[in-house]
C-alpha cells in the first residue's frame, strides 16, 4: 500500500511539471497571438477606413501633388517626399554621432567617469519627450537656420525639411549609438587580443576586427533609426513649415505623413478628407513594413559576406 | 515552487485578460461608446450636462459654466477636442451640446439626419499680425492687398499697392513671408471664407474650410505656432485670433471694411460686425460685414443641440436644463465675454438666438416657454 502511494506521488510529480511546461508555452504563444492579432487588426482597419478615399481617387492618391481639401483632391506624394527626405537626412547626419559614440562606449573607454557620463547623456536624450525638442527647435534652432538662409539668399523661413532633419538627427543618435555598443562589446576579445599582439592600432583593430564583425548590429540599429525619424511627429510638426507644396530643395518647408495626420485628423469634416487621412496613415505603416524588411536583408546580405 | 506557481498564474492571467480584451477588435470600440451614450444620454443625472467641441471658445466656457454652476448647481463638462470633435460627438449622441465655429457642412448635415439648431455663443476676430522691424505705425490693409498676399501676388513689402494706402511709412524692402495655421481650425475657416467672399480668384482657385491648399506659405501649428513664426521673421505676416493677439500682446493691422472705413480689430468692432440683418438660422459667417463700425474679419461660434431633444431615453428635465443653460450664455452669460477677450453677442444676434432656442421641441412640444 504505501509504496503505491509513493510511486504516484513520484508520479505526479513530472505530471504536474509538464502540466506547468504546457500552460507556459501555451501562454507565451498567446501572448506572441495578440501582438500578431493586434497588428493585423491595425492594418485591417486602416484599410478598411480607407475604402472611401481608394474609390474615389485610386493611385492617383499616391503620385497626386496636390492636397487639396475643399475640392478633396488628396495626393500624399509631397508628404510621401516630405517624410523620406526628413528621416534619410536625418539619418546621414546621425550616422557619423552614433557610431563614434559607439566606438567610443565600446572599445575606446568602456569604464571611466567620461563614458558614464557620456552614456547617461545619450540614454536621457532618448528619454525627452519630442514635445520638448520641438520647441527647443522653434525657439533655438530656427533662429539659427533662418541666420544661415538670409545669408545664402535663401527664403528666411527658419523652419523646413532641413531644420526637422536636424531636429531628428539628434532624437535617433541613442538608438543606433547604443545597440552599436552592445555589438562591439560582443566582439570576442581573442580577435582583438590576436590583432594587438600583432601590433595593429586601435584604429586598425576598429577598421579590420570590430568593424566587419559588429556590421549587422550597426545597420540594425540604424534601421531602428529610421524607424523612429519616419513616425516622429510631434518634434517635426513644429519646425517643418507645414505646407502641402512639393519641396523644391532641402530647405524649403514640407510637410510629412505623420504630422498632416496629426494637424488635419480632429477637424477633418467631411467622409473623404477623413478617409484620405487613414489612407495616408495606411501609406506610412506600408513604407514603414518595407523600409523594415529592405533594411533586414541588407543585415542579412553583410552578414553573409 | 510556489513562487514559480504564482509568477506562471500571473501570466496566464494576465493574457487571458488581454486576449479577452483585444481580439473582439472593432467591437471594442463600438463597446466604448455605447458605454459613453449611457452615462451621457440616457444617465439618470439629470444634472449634468456633456459638452465638446471648438477650443476656441473654451475659456469663455469654463468661465460661463463656473458661473451658472454656482448659480444653479448645473455642472457642465465641456471637452475642448476642437470644432469637427463636437460635432461627431454630437453625430454619435455622445455629448448633450457640441460647439462648432462653423456652420454644419452638407456632409455633415447628411450624416446627422435630423434637424440641428445652431445658437451663437459670442463673436471672435481673426487679426492680421505681422513683423516688420522698425515700423511702429499700425499698418493698414484692404481686402485687395491681403488677397494679394494670401495668393502670392505681392511678394515685397515696398509693393507699390500696400506703399498707396500706407503713406508716409517707410515700408521695407523685405520679402513677404506668408503664415497660416497647419492644423486644420475654425480660425482658418474664418478667414478663409473672407478671401473667398472678397476675392473671385481666391473662391475659385483655394476656396474656404477648416483647412485649405495654400498657394503660398509655411503652417505654424496653433495659434501659438503662427505668433512664434512672425515673432522670428521679419516681414513675417500671419492670422491669428484676437483673444489670442490681445493676450500675448502682437500687433495687428487695421483692415478696410466693405464701407470704405479701416477698422482696428477690437471686442467692440467685432461685435458691430454682427449688428446686421442676421438669417432666422443664424447659419451664417458674419464675414466682410456691412455695419460701417464692423470688422470684417469676425465670427461666430455655434452651440449645436438637435431640435428634437428627447433621442436616447433622454428626460424632458435634461433637456429643459441643458436650453436653461444656453438661454443664460446668450444673455446674463454674456458680461463674461469682454473681461476674456471675446466679442458679447450684438442685439440682433442675440434676438435671433431666443427664436431659436424657443424653436427646441420635446416629443414635438415647445420647451422653453417665453421668458
Amino acid at each position: 500500500m504505501e509504496t503505491g502511494v509513493k510511486k504516484i506521488k513520484k508520479a505526479k510529480l513530472p505530471n504536474r511539471q509538464i502540466r506547468m511546461e504546457v500552460v507556459f508555452r501555451h501562454s507565451l504563444i498567446s501572448a506572441g497571438l495578440v501582438v500578431v492579432i493586434l497588428v493585423l487588426g491595425i492594418m485591417l482597419s486602416l484599410i478598411w477606413y480607407s475604402i472611401p478615399s481608394m474609390k474615389a481617387l485610386g493611385f492617383t492618391f499616391i503620385w497626386g501633388k496636390t492636397w487639396d481639401p475643399v475640392r478633396d483632391i488628396y495626393g500624399a506624394y509631397p508628404f510621401l517626399l516630405g517624410t523620406l527626405l526628413t528621416s534619410f537626412l536625418a539619418l546621414l547626419i546621425s550616422i557619423p554621432f552614433s557610431f563614434a559614440i559607439a566606438f567610443y562606449l565600446g572599445e575606446y573607454k568602456p569604464r571611466s567617469w567620461l563614458s558614464g557620463f557620456l552614456k547617461n547623456t545619450v540614454e536621457l536624450i532618448a528619454a525627452v519627450p519630442s514635445v520638448i525638442y520641438g520647441f527647443w527647435g522653434l525657439i533655438v534652432l530656427v533662429p539659427i537656420v533662418q541666420k544661415i538662409e538670409m545669408k545664402t539668399g535663401i527664403l528666411p523661413y527658419g523652419t523646413g525639411i532641413f531644420t526637422a532633419s536636424l531636429i531628428l538627427a539628434i532624437m535617433i543618435i541613442p538608438f543606433a549609438a547604443s545597440l552599436g555598443k552592445e555589438m562591439i562589446r560582443l566582439v570576442p576579445a581573442s580577435l582583438k587580443e590576436g590583432a594587438y599582439s600583432l601590433g595593429a592600432t586601435r584604429y586598425e583593430v576598429i577598421l579590420n576586427v570590430i568593424w566587419p564583425y559588429s556590421k549587422p548590429g550597426l545597420f540594425a540599429g540604424v534601421l531602428l533609426s529610421l524607424g523612429r525619424a519616419l513616425g516622429e511627429t510631434m518634434a517635426v510638426t513644429m519646425v517643418i513649415g507645414n505646407t502641402s507644396m512639393v519641396p523644391k530643395n532641402i530647405f524649403s518647408p514640407g510637410n510629412t505623413m505623420a504630422s498632416v495626420i496629426a494637424n488635419e485628423f480632429t477637424e477633418a469634416d467631411h467622409t473623404l478628407y477623413l478617409s484620405a487621412l487613414i489612407e495616408l496613415g495606411l501609406v506610412l505603416f506600408l513604407v514603414t513594413i518595407v523600409i523594415n524588411l529592405a533594411g533586414k536583408r541588407i543585415i542579412k546580405r553583410f552578414t553573409n559576406i | 515552487m510556489t513562487a514559480k506557481k504564482f509568477i506562471i498564474g500571473f501570466i496566464v492571467a494576465l493574457t487571458a485578460a488581454a486576449v479577452v480584451n483585444i481580439a473582439p477588435g472593432c467591437n471594442g470600440n463600438t463597446k466604448g461608446k455605447s458605454n459613453a451614450d449611457s452615462t451621457s444620454a440616457s444617465g439618470k443625472d439629470d444634472n449634468t450636462i456633456l459638452g465638446a467641441g471648438s477650443t476656441f471658445v473654451y475659456p469663455l466656457f469654463s468661465r460661463q459654466f463656473s458661473e451658472y454652476n454656482k448659480l444653479t448647481g448645473l455642472k457642465v463638462n465641456y471637452q475642448s477636442i476642437g470644432s469637427g470633435g463636437g460635432i461627431l460627438q454630437l453625430i454619435n449622441k455622445t455629448v448633450d451640446f457640441g460647439d462648432s465655429d462653423s456652420p454644419l457642412n452638407e456632409d455633415q448635415s447628411k450624416k446627422i439626419g435630423a434637424p440641428v439648431l445652431h445658437i451663437p455663443m459670442c463673436a471672435g476676430a481673426v487679426v492680421i499680425s505681422y513683423n516688420l522691424p522698425g515700423i511702429s505705425d499700425t499698418l493698414l490693409l484692404t481686402p485687395e492687398v491681403i488677397a494679394g498676399i494670401y495668393l502670392g501676388k505681392i511678394k515685397k513689402w515696398s509693393d507699390p499697392q500696400i506703399a498707396a494706402i500706407n503713406k508716409g511709412v517707410k515700408l521695407p524692402d523685405f520679402p513677404v513671408l506668408v503664415i497660416h495655421r497647419a492644423d486644420g481650425s475654425g480660425t482658418t475657416g474664418i478667414f478663409t471664407n473672407y478671401l473667398s467672399k472678397i476675392n473671385s480668384e481666391w473662391k475659385n482657385k483655394v476656396g474656404e474650410g477648416t483647412a485649405v491648399n495654400w498657394p503660398v506659405g509655411l503652417g505654424g501649428k496653433g495659434n501659438e505656432g503662427v505668433s512664434a513664426a512672425i515673432k522670428q521673421t521679419p516681414g513675417g505676416i500671419g492670422y491669428i485670433e484676437l483673444a489670442y493677439a490681445i493676450q500675448n500682446k502682437m500687433i495687428y493691422a487695421k483692415v478696410e471694411n466693405k464701407m470704405g472705413k479701416f477698422i482696428a480689430p477690437a471686442i467692440t468692432s467685432t461685435s458691430a460686425a454682427a449688428e446686421i440683418q442676421l438669417p432666422e438660422d443664424s447659419k451664417i459667417f458674419i464675414t466682410d460685414t456691412n455695419a460701417i463700425d464692423g470688422y470684417p474679419i469676425a465670427g461666430f461660434t455655434w452651440a449645436l443641440i438637435y431640435q428634437e431633444q428627447n433621442y436616447n431615453r433622454r428626460s424632458f428635465q435634461k433637456a429643459q436644463n441643458v436650453l436653461k443653460l444656453l438661454w443664460w450664455n446668450i444673455h446674463d452669460g454674456q458680461q463674461y465675454c469682454a473681461g476674456l477677450n471675446y466679442a458679447p453677442l450684438s442685439p440682433a444676434a442675440i434676438k435671433v438666438a431666443e427664436k431659436i432656442l424657443l424653436s427646441a421641441t420635446y416629443d414635438g412640444k415647445q420647451i422653453l416657454k417665453q421668458y
